[in-house]
């Protein structure tokens, strides 16, 4: 596994939507095998926050660095490091989940057929998205997560929709993914199945 | 890249009704000239260089809009621009498979368009290779322009306004390459140097289409 543990820090964060300061001064610190729980109300930041440390918005002041490096300096290997899980589930209702994942393999590298079995998707794995339940597609998007083994999982809402067994399924997912030295950032509302994890009030 | 291509030509097939729409657009504008000039075949074959080339342009734009805005909708551009692959490489992706998918119907279409604006036959070659490289530019230019105007309001009025003048020396050599054909002129200066705004194009409009989407 390249390059599975590292360790993520922000240093003194400032992010600005819409003219307007979200947050100013924050700071924070993930070694290999943590999860940090981002919290706070509607508007506070959450998905602003895993939006810059995924690459997709630049920060207006501070820096994010992994390992001691400035992740904007390489934005390819920071690419390969993270999977961004956004309030949306990026799914095109004319594809099946198979081929969903086949394309997103492609770009990731991993197995499609071991990500749809990880989510329970298999029996729909030749079915149109458009068929999909709300849950069903939450699970999809989470099953993107497993493809080719990245150290950092940038989650927003990841239970959106799940039922108690897909809950299930997605924990022993997260605890497998700590256990290789992956880094769990979720923004949530909902309890999710992250024991021992860190919370992060913003 | 050609991941990404490889989605954009299968998500086109299943839902084959916007790459139609834009080749009966064009078929349906070249239909209407005869209406509007009389159907005398001398003052059609005068206007029809310009009108192929017009029509064709026009055609092209109809799918531009949701090219990226398609994309940000759903959450798949956030992800594909996580995956660490250059944004310029996403963009020259899409300008591909907008070609494949729109601009090489519209050529298959040509000869119907040439034929109802009373083309001479021995120019609907040199036709169909003028409108080859003008919709390639004009992909290029549109992936260029739906980067731009992704995230504006009324986006899909504005990307024509921006992507239009940039195209008038595409129609300006294309139809001349065509009037040349049809008057047993030289076509060739006209088709090089389409193949040089082309050469051109390429590289540069991936790559403003590239940062205006980390922009956006």
């Amino acid at each position: 596994m390249q390059g599975m543990a590292g360790v993520l820090a922000a240093d003194d964060l400032a992010a600005r939507r819409g003219g307007r300061v979200v947050f100013a001064g924050l700071s924070l610190r993930a070694a290999p095998g943590d999860a940090l729980l981002l919290l706070g109300a509607n508007g506070a930041g959450k998905s602003t926050l895993l939006r810059l440390l995924a690459g997709l918005l630049r920060p207006v002041a501070g820096r994010v660095t992994w390992d001691g490096e400035d992740v904007a300096q390489d934005t390819a290997a920071h690419g390969a490091r993270i999977r961004y899980l956004g309030h949306q589930d990026a799914i095109k209702s004319a594809l099946t989940p198979h081929e969903d994942l086949t394309f997103w393999a492609r770009l990731r590298g991993g197995d499609p057929h071991a990500a749809l079995e990880a989510l329970g998707l298999l029996a729909l794995s030749e079915l149109p998205c458009r068929t999909l339940s709300a849950g069903q597609r939450r699970r999809l998007a989470l099953a993107r997560l497993t493809l080719g083994d990245a150290p950092l999982w940038l989650l927003d809402e990841p239970t959106l929709g799940l039922d108690s067994a897909s809950v299930a399924r997605l924990g022993r997912l997260l605890a497998a993914h700590r256990a290789r030295g992956g880094i769990v950032l979720a923004a949530t509302h909902l309890p999710l199945p992250l024991p021992d994890a860190r919370e992060l009030a913003l | 890249m050609i991941a990404i291509f490889l989605r954009e030509m299968r998500l086109a097939l299943r839902h084959p009704a916007e790459a139609l729409a834009a080749v009966l657009f064009f078929v349906i504008v070249c239909a209407l000239f005869p209406f509007g000039i009389g159907p005398s075949p001398e003052a059609l074959a005068r206007l029809a260089p310009g009108a192929l080339v017009t029509a064709a342009l026009l055609a092209a734009l109809l799918p531009l809009d949701r090219l990226f805005a398609a994309e940000a909708e759903d959450g798949s551009l956030d992800l594909l621009l996580t995956t660490g692959l250059p944004p310029a490489g996403l963009a020259a992706a899409k300008a591909v498979a907008h070609w494949a998918v729109t601009g090489l119907p519209l050529l298959a279409a040509t000869p119907v368009a040439s034929a109802l604006l009373a083309l001479p036959t021995e120019a609907w070659g040199v036709a169909m290779l003028a409108l080859a490289l003008a919709s390639a530019i004009l992909s290029l230019l549109g992936t260029l322009g739906a980067a731009l105007t992704l995230g504006a309001r009324r986006g899909g009025v504005l990307l024509p306004l921006l992507v239009l003048p940039l195209a008038v020396p595409v129609v300006i050599f294309a139809a001349g390459a065509i009037e040349a054909a049809s008057g047993g002129g030289e076509s060739r200066p006209f088709l090089l140097l389409l193949g040089a705004f082309l050469a051109a194009a390429l590289p540069l409009a991936p790559l403003a289409a590239g940062a205006a989407l980390r922009e956006a």
